[in-house]
């Protein structure tokens, strides 16, 4: 017997462990909406029922499962978090929704931060009782991030912070924001003057006001800072480095950087799950699954579903990625995120008459999850860069061409 | 209810495929500097003859043929790199023909034609197939019939634009016999002049002929004839796609390259138009439309290396093909727009690439074709099962 199939048997085990594990904990359904992303928490509500679930994750050592085992983490190989992340999905359990701490803020501290940083954020992401926003986006700068204006000017063994932020996911419950914010109003280079923050959300002068989303709920807030005081030691980097790590952030929030906790961010919908639903509509008097054009439709999206999966199995075979070798990531994000909202439309067509219902209707058809997963779908369109964001940086980084 | 097509994600490439692939990368190269693809173009005589004899001293006509007919006895599935890079230079060969020959004789020839025939295909004599009686790649019917009469076995009918036929030495022929499917291995020369029309194609990279085969006598040896030949010829159709696929996916990346070659250079209003987001944007659509057909040929590349295709390989072939048609189709389209008067014109390069193009979207089933019948695997296979 070779190592590795001992290594594969000890996985198979562990798969079914976990797999059982979720069987016998997966939460009751609670009996009111929970959220298909972690940017659509809206209720304290929900809040506390999240909460609970990664909490109890976290205990059973299914989360965080190859971070450091020193700041509550499982020291364990990444393919273990692979494998039960896999199992969540197959099990539909709820999403563990404190992202921005286990996906980006974390792995972030993890690879750059200092031990002190380590030891005093990482556990509190992991356990939920932390929870982490982003204070990147502001009202005039979206796209243009390197033009944010949001002032940090330095004040003894503080700096004091002026301005406003918008569309922070969770903010109204966050205990910690990454924040990028402009020490250097002079800087000869836009990006030279902004600096990056670990900042606490509870000192006086920041107040969040909820703005309620296309979906109807309020999963993010506009954020105001008024001389509030952020310790300078809550500074990452140095002065003048906050460009390059929120760029370094967005790599992990793309996925083009490994590192995440785990756990399942935003439910997946697959043309699984639209065949499931198609098979019960009706197209003159047919099926639907009978209709000529409809057929035509539903193939082209599971062959751009197919095309997408093996793309992401392609990435890890260097061998089979010698034209344009860093294109793989990033194209295959901006045509999963496209690919999905262009999937999740046509489920709504295709209900009919009934896909002008929406959630709170009882008749709507699943409750009306297509409509609102349409619409959902919008935040990984814009949320995190634009599509058309995503196309310049493919074309001037990976094709060459030149700046627009 | 069965996904498993969807969970199937199949991707091997062991160091034998490598080394071919660097070997076919090296030689495409080559084959690109030195201009032989466009001298060609207008030329009497098929392809260049001399690179097709380089390619079979690479060993590249006997890559899937077994080891004892001299051979390298790789799966069929290796030859998707290597006809992937060959259209990445536009250089158009009878390998794709040759080895469906060879995958014909392998599957269903009888001991005495694989001893007689292997050997010769994989030392570098050509092979073309002919398959169909009219110009649809849907039609289930064979026209052309071989008929025994006064104890003579004779061929009945005719065959429109055969691929590689000016090349080939042995001609593979689908007829029907009391309306089971037979193949008949002719020899080049048991065709006189008469019966062979060289065709006029768009892409002028390629070369077939239209061939009238009433009259011409066959032996017994020469039949190919099996219990399993029916589900054969169904492999024979998506292997024909599969390298189809692959060529297109490479011509697909030669038309890349070109677009953003000119992107990167023409300037207009003092900016050069690859800064023009109404070209850069389509232009990156194109390179993820790439990307998702070199996956999906991999995968299909992959499974078909396996014994006989399953369900799970006629479904990978059946996508390749509808991705990589689709996407030449659209980069080529917008290569030649995007080139202005200059893509207009019979010297910019843009031209290979449409007229390839509109030849590959045709082969062995265009997008619609492969479509329709995925859909039938895909979701009527949900209520049977
Ligand atoms: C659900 C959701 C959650 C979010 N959560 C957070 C969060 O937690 N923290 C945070 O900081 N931000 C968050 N955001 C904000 C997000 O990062 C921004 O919305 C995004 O960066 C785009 O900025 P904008 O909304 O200002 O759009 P704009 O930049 O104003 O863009 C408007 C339109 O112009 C296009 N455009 C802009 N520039 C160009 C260009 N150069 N070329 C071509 N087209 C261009 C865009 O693609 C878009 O279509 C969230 C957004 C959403 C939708």
């Amino acid at each position: 017997m070779t190592t590795a199939d001992t290594e594969t048997r000890e996985l198979q085990e562990f798969r079914r462990e976990v797999a059982d594990w979720l069987a016998a904990n997966k939460p009751e359904d609670p009996g009111f909406l929970l959220p298909q992303s972690f940017m659509e928490v809206g209720s304290e509500q929900v809040l506390d029922f999240l909460r609970e679930w990664q909490y109890k994750l976290w205990s059973a050592g299914y989360l965080g499962m190859a971070w450091p085992r020193e700041y509550g983490g499982g020291g364990r190989p990444a393919v273990y978090q692979t494998i039960a992340d896999a199992e969540m999905r197959k099990a539909r359990v709820p999403i563990c929704f404190n992202t921005i701490g286990l996906g980006w803020a974390g792995p972030l501290i993890i690879d750059i931060g200092s031990e002190e940083e380590k030891a005093r954020y990482l556990k509190g992401i992991l356990s939920a009782e932390d929870i982490w926003c982003q204070g990147f986006s502001e009202p005039d700068h979206g796209s243009d991030l390197g033009s944010a204006q949001t002032r940090a000017v330095r004040d003894g063994d503080d700096y004091l912070v002026n301005g406003t932020k918008i569309w922070t996911t969770l903010g109204n419950f966050a205990k910690y924001m990454i924040l990028l914010a402009r020490t250097d109003p002079n800087a000869e280079r836009r990006y030279d003057g902004l600096s990056y923050f670990l900042a606490p959300m509870t000192v006086p002068g920041i107040e969040t006001r909820p703005i309620q989303k296309i979906t109807g709920e309020y999963g993010f807030t506009e954020t105001f800072f008024t001389d509030a005081r952020i310790p300078a030691a809550c500074r990452m980097g140095e002065e003048g480095q906050g460009w390059k790590i929120a760029m370094r952030t967005l790599q992990y929030e793309r996925g083009a950087e490994a590192g995440a906790a785990g756990g399942i961010a935003i439910i997946p919908i697959s043309t699984q799950d639209l065949l499931a639903m198609a098979a019960d509509q009706q197209r003159d008097g047919q099926p639907v699954l009978q209709d000529p054009s409809s057929r035509d439709q539903l193939v082209q999206l599971m062959i751009e579903e197919k095309a997408i999966r093996l793309s992401d199995a392609r990435a890890d075979i260097p061998a089979l990625c010698t034209d344009y070798p860093f294109s793989l990531p990033l194209s295959n994000k901006l045509r999963t995120s496209e690919w999905s909202r262009r999937m999740r439309q046509y489920a709504v067509s295709l209900q009919g008459n009934a896909g002008s219902r929406y959630v709170g209707d009882a008749r709507a058809i699943e409750g009306g999850f297509w409509q609102r997963a349409y619409l959902n779908n919008f935040s990984v369109t814009i949320g995190g860069g634009t599509s058309q964001i995503q196309a310049n940086i493919v074309g001037e980084h990976i094709l060459g061409l030149p700046k627009s | 209810m069965s996904n498993s097509f969807l969970n199937n994600l199949g991707l091997e490439f062991n160091d034998e495929q490598a080394m071919l692939l660097e070997s076919a990368q090296q030689f495409c190269a080559d084959i690109r500097s030195s201009g032989v693809v466009r001298d060609c173009l207008l030329a009497e005589q098929p392809y260049p003859g001399e690179v097709w004899q380089q390619m079979v001293e690479l060993g590249w006509s006997g890559v899937s043929i077994a080891e004892e007919f001299g051979g390298s006895g790789l799966g069929i599935g290796s030859l998707v790199p290597v006809l992937e890079a060959c259209g990445k230079v536009m250089l158009s060969s009878p390998l794709a023909s040759t080895a469906l020959a060879a995958h014909l004789l392998t599957r269903c020839g009888s001991k005495q034609q694989k001893k007689s025939y292997l050997p010769r295909l994989a030392s570098g004599e050509a092979a073309c197939l002919a398959l169909l009686d009219n110009h649809d790649w849907g039609a289930e019917e064979i026209v052309t019939q071989l008929i025994k009469a006064d104890d003579q076995w004779r061929l009945h009918g005719s065959k429109p634009l055969v691929m590689d036929a000016p090349l080939a030495r042995l001609l593979f022929v689908l007829a029907q016999h009391n309306g089971e499917a037979r193949f008949v291995i002719l020899e080049r020369s048991q065709l006189d002049d008469g019966q062979f029309a060289p065709d006029t194609l768009i892409d002028q990279t390629k070369r077939s002929a239209s061939l009238e085969f009433t009259g011409t006598d066959v032996s017994t040896a020469q039949i190919i004839s099996h219990s399993e030949l029916a589900g054969v010829l169904q492999e024979l159709h998506l292997l024909g796609a599969l390298f189809t696929a692959a060529e297109a996916t490479g011509s697909a990346a030669f038309t890349l390259d070109t677009t953003v070659e000119y992107l990167k250079t023409r300037k207009q209003f003092g900016r050069l138009i690859g800064s023009f987001q109404a070209l850069k944007h389509p232009v990156v659509d194109i390179l993820n439309d790439l990307n998702h057909c070199r996956s999906l040929l991999y995968h299909a590349a992959t499974l078909c290396n396996q014994q006989s295709l399953n369900n799970d390989a006629e479904v990978a072939c059946r996508m390749a093909k509808a991705l990589a048609s689709d996407t030449l189709v659209n980069a080529a389209d917008r290569a030649v727009q995007f080139h202005g008067a200059m893509g207009f014109t019979y010297e910019c390069d843009a031209q290979l690439a449409i007229r390839r193009a509109q030849w590959s979207q045709a082969m062995f089933g265009d997008a619609a074709h492969h479509r329709k019948r995925l859909a039938a695997l895909l979701l009527d296979a949900r209520h049977e099962a």
